[in-house]
């Protein structure tokens, strides 16, 4: 992949030509969020001696990895990406990974759970939680502990879902990585806490008071790439009920008549068994931010983990999940 | 194929923009124009603070579908429980931390920090009202004001929110009384002077019934103002009352190649513009913004909180924890200063004790060299005290190690704040505001306010002499020498705010080079008498007039 074939340059790389006109009365939101969100990243890099970005190739991703060029411009980005692919992500996402991160030139870092992949881990054999524990949690945990990361950004945010709207901006975790929900450091003002002892690490949301909209708002005004499962159009799916599968793995087979052609776009990444599509016509951003200003469900919904139990993300969190 | 064909992004990328994009565009655009509202909520378990908020987001339609149904048990809504958070809390049916909250309607967007109301989490107020514009205290109509409520105004006044909302909950059993509600709103007014908050409106609400939260009750006609959300809408932002100059606390410095030298910070107070006049602290080497560098371009102009990397006219050595500050009005070196403090520890706050102080970007130690008192802020009283435990809040006199650039909180919440850090456990402990600065660094706004100066005299002895008497009598830095081959190191001493009367053999004019701006000029003095030379000086500031005895003086 060379560069040229970027048509829009200005998409992935700074404006090098002349002056914007900035004499303005008061900053919008936006504009706050991004201050905020690059002071965040210029802190964490000038506290810590080892610091990641966690890179899901998701569309908070894709925003953050924005934000961290523009925190160090003219300087590249100074820390490495980290993907834990869990083997089940979709093909379109991983291509898009390995493209987007080349032509960036920043440094990606690619960790497995290999052992339980090669026992066989799926969603299936083990149900959701196991195998997010697996492949998720715990190929995480042995990634940030292999490189002897201090410091890893996240692109969650506060609205996703109730337990994360607690969640600190700076979340520390003990030396196993774990999440201590009633011992979090008070956050005031700006001033962040970065002190840690050894083998402790901090977790850190860049993104924590964006809210979805913002993310699609800024995706379109930046005109940041973004992966185009995103994007509404004709895809193989596993009808069964209300659900919507993708088939892209053998062991996701549905009876006689489930599978069909929708036109149905994903809402947020996942791995591919256990993220459910969503039948629309959005096919352009402007389109996705039409139907979200319309649509009355939380983006989590489609998620089948987040459901399995009361409470399953705040249990997630707690053992060392994003 | 590329990612600009692939994303379908929009005109930008040259792809058809059909109709629907079209409109949609515009909405964005009125999108774009909100501005961000932070308000802080503070009550009770019983106060129905967690209706409240709930009632709120359903009724101005923020809420999804998929957790309304969650909440819905047998047709009814719990509004309580659209907000709680954390599985413990659903246990013990408490809300037991700061839980944001965003929301928007069509005229801005909202970012709610959720806070407890009960005794030991004063900790979690502060932290709610610390980035809070707006706080929303919340009163039982039954019970008016109570130990808690004025423990909640009390925060939001030391934490310096300026705009009160007083929710008079529960109207619906009072039978929606206005003579119940003259009655709070008279105490709550009495409360507001006291406590020097600048504005306090007080709004009759059913939070369970939703009368005057987002809609206006047909319940209460004889209440005249806005619902709850109508204020919210309308209430004027905190917008960065510092009264401070710039102030560009540095966060790290950007040097990807030779030929860039940048400086990386979020705006703490104030604008610039390039070509602006600029000091950097603590050397006190004046110089000029020459750009604000950005991802998107240069820009004309930035102001507070934009994150942006300044460039500067001259070769200044500034790193983290260091600032770049307006010329003319700098902020105050310090390191001693009175300030009110939160403490968060378990471990109670005693005179004597060290912390690690973090003040913008900069990390010193510091001991907390008095405590004055704690403040009862149920009460509203002050009482002497020799310790401040979790959830006091107190004056104290705070010494630091290494000088802060500071203004008091009043003047500017971000360089006015400051947090304590535990070295041994690295909890944070406190939060500070900076009350007043009672130590006048006797160096360092002189000199930080000295324009430096390299004279070359050549060979003139006799007016070399007379020069440093003269400069030694004005209180001048100065230094005398005669060192070869040193002129990048003397200029770098002129730099320091220092008048260097460089001696040589030289034959030639006596050459001045200011130091304040660009090193390339020099100039050529065509007397050579010292109260020639002197009168210069004077004039470009590198020698004090009669007024600038007082360094606090100076330094404002």
């Amino acid at each position: 992949m060379t560069a040229t074939a970027i048509a829009d340059r200005s998409a992935v790389l700074p404006h090098q030509d002349g002056k914007r006109a900035t004499a303005v009365d008061r900053l919008n939101h936006i504009q706050l969020l991004e201050a905020e969100s690059i002071h965040i990243l210029r802190e964490v890099v000038a506290e810590f001696q080892n610091p990641v970005m966690l890179y899901s190739i998701g569309k908070d991703s894709s925003v953050m990895l924005r934000l961290a060029q523009k925190a160090f411009y003219p300087a590249p980005i100074p820390f490495p990406l980290l993907h834990v692919d869990t083997g089940y992500k979709f093909k379109e996402m991983l291509e898009f990974r390995d493209r987007y991160t080349s032509e960036l030139g920043v440094k990606l870092i690619v960790w497995r759970n290999e052992e339980a992949l090669a026992d066989g881990a799926n969603p299936v054999r083990l149900g959701t939680q196991r195998c997010c524990g697996l492949l998720k949690t715990q190929a995480l945990l042995d990634g940030l502990r292999a490189h002897g990361f201090d410091a890893a950004f996240g692109g969650a945010r506060r609205d996703e879902e109730k337990s994360r709207a607690k969640e600190r901006i700076f979340s520390f975790r003990d030396s196993a990585g774990q999440w201590d929900p009633k011992n979090q450091r008070p956050e005031l003002w700006n001033l962040f806490n970065a002190r840690i002892s050894q083998r402790e690490s901090i977790r850190v949301f860049p993104l924590s008071n964006w809210t979805e909209l913002d993310i699609w708002h800024y995706i379109h005004l930046e005109k940041i790439p973004i992966v185009p499962l995103y994007l509404a159009k004709e895809r193989r799916m596993l009808v069964r009920g209300d659900s919507l599968i993708p088939v892209e793995q053998p062991f996701v087979q549905g009876l006689p008549g489930e599978e069909q052609w929708i036109k149905c776009r994903l809402r947020s990444l996942g791995c591919s068994p256990c993220t459910g599509a969503i039948r629309s016509d959005a096919d352009t951003v402007p389109k996705i931010i039409a139907e979200l200003m319309a649509v009355r469900n939380s983006e989590r919904a489609n998620r089948v983990i987040d459901h399995d139990q009361d409470g399953s993300m705040e249990m997630k969190k707690r053992e060392g999940y994003f | 194929m590329g990612f600009a064909e692939e994303r379908l992004n929009g005109a930008a990328n040259g792809v058809a923009v059909d109709d629907v994009d079209a409109r949609i565009e515009e909405q964005l655009e009125a999108e774009r124009g909100k501005d961000l509202l932070r308000f802080s909520t503070a009550g009770s378990v019983d106060d129905g603070k967690s209706t409240l908020i709930g009632r709120l987001l359903y009724d101005s339609r923020n809420v999804y579908d998929d957790h309304v149904r969650a909440v819905t048990r047998d047709a009814a809504i719990d509004f309580a429980q659209l907000t709680d958070g954390l599985r413990a809390e659903r246990e013990q049916g408490i809300t037991i931390d700061v839980a944001y909250r965003y929301f928007s309607t069509a005229k801005r967007k909202f970012i709610i920090a959720d806070t407890p109301g009960h005794e030991q989490y004063t900790r979690n107020m502060a932290t709610g009202a610390s980035t809070a514009d707006v706080a929303i205290v919340l009163v039982d109509a039954r019970k008016g004001i109570l130990d808690q409520t004025r423990r909640h105004a009390c925060i939001a006044s030391l934490l310096g929110i300026p705009t009160v909302i007083a929710a008079i909950n529960k109207m619906d059993l009072m039978e929606f009384s206005q003579q119940v509600f003259e009655q709070h709103r008279r105490d709550l007014e009495a409360l507001a002077e006291r406590l020097e908050i600048p504005e306090l409106i007080a709004v009759p609400v059913s939070a369970l019934e939703g009368d005057n939260i987002v809609h206006r009750s047909e319940r209460m006609p004889w209440y005249t103002g806005q619902s709850l959300l109508g204020l919210l809408e309308s209430v004027p932002l905190a917008i960065e009352r510092a009264h401070a100059g710039l102030r560009f606390p540095v966060q790290r410095v950007l040097r990807p190649h030779q030929d860039f030298r940048g400086f990386a910070g979020q705006i703490a107070a104030g604008r610039v513009r390039p070509g602006d006049e600029v000091v950097a602290l603590p050397s006190g080497v004046r110089t000029r913004v020459r750009s604000i560098s950005t991802w998107d371009g240069e820009l004309d102009e930035a102001r507070a909180p934009q994150s942006v990397v300044l460039t500067l006219e001259d070769e200044t050595d500034l790193s983290r924890g260091e600032m770049i500050a307006s010329a003319s009005a700098p902020p105050r070196r310090t390191t001693r200063f009175e300030a009110t403090v939160v403490w968060m520890h378990a471990t109670p706050l005693r005179a004597g004790a060290t912390y690690l102080l973090k003040h913008t970007s900069q990390t010193v130690r510091a001991r907390v060299a008095e405590i004055r008192s704690r403040i009862d802020v149920e009460h509203l009283e002050e009482r002497a005290t020799d310790q401040l435990a979790l959830n006091d809040i107190g004056h104290v006199v705070i010494e630091t190690s290494r000088p802060l650039l500071a203004d008091t909180y009043r003047e500017s919440r971000t360089t006015g704040s400051l947090i304590l850090i535990d070295p041994a456990d690295n909890a944070t402990a406190g939060a500070g505001m900076i009350r007043a600065i009672t130590d006048a660094a006797e160096d360092a706004p002189a000199l930080a306010q000295a324009t430096g100066a390299l004279i070359a005299l050549g060979a003139r002895p006799h007016l070399a002499a007379d020069l440093e008497r003269a400069l030694l009598g004005a209180n001048v830095l100065v230094l005398r020498t005669r060192a070869r081959g040193a002129r990048a190191a003397l200029l770098a001493v002129a730099h320091l705010g220092a008048v260097v009367l460089a001696e040589s053999d030289a034959a030639g004019p006596v050459l001045l080079t200011v130091a304040d701006t660009d090193a390339a000029e020099t100039h050529v003095l065509a007397g050579e008498q010292a109260e020639e030379i002197l009168n210069e000086l004077k004039r470009l500031g590198a020698i004090p007039t009669g007024d600038s005895e007082d360094d606090d003086a100076v330094a404002r």
